[in-house]
């Protein structure tokens, strides 16, 4: 094995990840000080003419599985296909993204090499040639560093948290195709289907801007003030867990230790008073703007601009002046 | 139907956590443990399956005797009987606990393995995704919905702006997700009953992980707010600090 970073590039339907990129310029970062290649390893179907592209981002190589029956996502057949081609390529890391896919991912790979998984990372640096992981424990309460004393070690990162490199246009990798097979009758499991979530939005842990609502939202029909600051802002809608919890919103809007741990560029939390486990989730957005009625709400604490006042005064005047700014 | 539900006990989620003396892990003194809140939703879906199906629900958990009186819990909601896979120390890595559950599952023979889609004290969700893989059974990670028959399974896997569906041959793993349904609460008749309920004891057998703890610590706090003003009237400033100061407009 070597030095080589494996760095597997998420697409859906055809389309490249934000985090496909985040991922090679973290391998890249690496790879630039070790000397060793980024390979980004592209799994679909339909997805060879996309792939050249990742070579602007920092792919020194790209390989490609291509098949019809890699068109959904298929932990039995992807992790074969990730495991195989990081030993053909001798590569001693495996980089992904930490989510709905690298999680199922990373583990399986871990099982089938013997290896381990830093799931969740947020930060990845080589010293002395170890690569160490840094990830939030307990929710981001806690963070813990860890390598690993077997290969490859697979790290899964954090969506929006790692820079995006900047694309040099023009500059096209070289394209392989796998050739790992791929036994596709004989899975175990099928993906029968894809349904869309009702709202049809951007996923919390991608988007880089989220408008939250708490108890202070008082009622499902008032979330309707937060969607047009969201839209405005070309965010996505969240909720804390006592707004889920008394149906207001839908669960896979929840924010929080027993929701999703986001790391948007900016967090506006509305009518929400700032339970631990809430702050657990959001602690790591790059800007947190808290409205609450109640000066004394823990929320403040960790915000880096309040305003004390009625939410449903201060939410309408804030998509009006944004909307102004937008415009400008 | 032979269902299992792997089990883990957590610091409850108010905890303020603090690190231990060493560095490498946390402080467990005082510390209140609770079932992790994602494995409530697995032993729901265990007592449905089994109120639909007959059988038994057995709680499986790889701890030292201490889980005792947590595990005891989970069979005062309704499971049949629990087995501690003994530890000293619950092991870091994930692919050793992995591998200690699926020898124990072996034993049990299960038809359908449910459990929390990840513990919320390491956060890896890593074990469901391993044991499948360890034990060559499929594994559906993330479900919000479950239907059962026939030897099979049709599960609604959560994934970004949506589901996946997947269909799956039994025995199986399935890794719950909050609003796979609602757990129950258990009755003072559960709590009752659960004193008699067999609870077992067993050595784990865990291999060695590869993943090596170099330093716990605890995030630097963020700098306390700064309050723009109040109401509607501080809505100009703050666009402005957010435009030009924080740059994030």
């Amino acid at each position: 094995m070597g030095n080589n970073i494996l760095a597997f590039a998420e697409q859906r339907e055809g389309k490249f990840k934000k985090s496909a990129y985040e991922v090679i310029g973290a391998a890249k970062n690496i790879t630039n000080q070790t000397g060793g290649e980024t390979i980004a390893l592209v799994i679909g179907s339909g997805v060879e003419g996309i792939a050249g592209e990742l070579g602007a981002y920092g792919a020194d190589k790209v390989i490609v599985a291509d098949n019809d029956s890699l068109k959904y996502y298929s932990g039995e057949l992807y992790s074969n296909i990730v495991v195989e081609e990081a030993k053909k390529n001798e590569a001693d890391v495996i980089l992904m993204p930490a989510s709905s896919m690298g999680r199922d991912l990373a583990p399986r790979c871990a099982a089938i090499t013997g290896s381990a998984v830093a799931a969740d990372s947020i930060a990845v640096e080589n010293s002395d040639g170890s690569i160490i992981a840094t990830r939030p424990v307990y929710a981001g309460k806690t963070l813990i560093k860890v390598k690993s004393s077997k290969t490859p070690f697979i790290i899964s990162l954090r969506p929006n948290v790692f820079p995006l490199p900047e694309k040099e246009e023009g500059k096209n990798a070289e394209v392989q195709k796998s050739e790992v097979s791929v036994a596709g009758d004989s899975l175990k499991a099928i993906v029968k289907e894809i349904v869309a979530s009702a709202s049809g939005k951007m996923d919390l842990t991608e988007a880089s801007v989220i408008v939250s609502g708490g108890r202070g939202m008082k009622g499902p029909e008032n979330f309707k003030i937060l969607e047009e600051l969201a839209d405005v802002l070309g965010g996505v809608v969240g909720a804390s867990r006592s707004a889920v919890d008394a149906g207001w919103m839908p669960q896979a809007q929840q924010v929080g230790q027993t929701g999703k741990v986001v790391s948007p560029q900016l967090y506006i939390a509305c009518g929400i008073s700032g339970a631990i486990q809430h702050l657990a989730g959001m602690s790591s957005s790059k800007c947190i703007v808290a409205i609450n009625k109640d000066p004394e709400a823990p929320i403040f604490q960790v915000a880096d601009y309040g305003i004390v006042g009625d939410l449903f005064e201060v939410v309408p005047a804030l998509t009006e002046e944004v909307k102004k700014v937008v415009s400008s | 139907m032979n269902i299992v539900v792997c089990m883990k006990r957590v610091p409850d989620t108010a905890t303020k956590i603090r690190i231990n003396s060493d560095g490498t892990g946390i402080d467990e003194s005082g510390i209140e443990y609770v079932i992790n809140p994602y494995d409530e939703y697995a032993i729901e879906a265990g007592l449905q399956l089994k109120e639909k199906f007959g059988g038994e629900v057995v709680i499986l958990t790889l701890d030292s005797s201490e889980a005792a009186p947590v595990v005891r819990n989970a069979l005062a909601m309704g499971a049949d009987r629990a087995v501690i896979l003994k530890c000293d120390k619950k092991p870091v890595d994930s692919l050793s606990t992995a591998t200690a559950l699926a020898e124990g599952l072996k034993a049990l023979n299960p038809d359908v393995i449910l459990m929390g889609k990840q513990g919320v004290d390491y956060d890896n969700s890593q074990v469901g995704p391993m044991v499948g893989q360890l034990l060559g059974i499929p594994c559906v990670s993330v479900i919000t919905k479950l239907e059962v028959s026939d030897g099979k399974a049709v599960a609604n896997r959560q994934i970004e702006g949506g589901e996946e569906v997947v269909e799956v041959e039994l025995p199986a793993i399935f890794t719950a997700q909050k609003g796979l349904n609602e757990p129950r609460y258990a009755s003072l008749k559960g709590i009752m009953a659960a004193k008699k309920k067999k609870l077992d004891e067993q050595e784990a057998q865990i291999p060695e992980g590869a993943i090596e703890v170099i330093k716990m610590e605890i995030p630097p706090a963020r700098e306390g707010g700064k309050i723009v003003g109040e109401g509607a009237d501080a809505v100009p400033e703050l666009v402005k600090l957010l435009q030009f100061e924080a740059k994030v407009l």
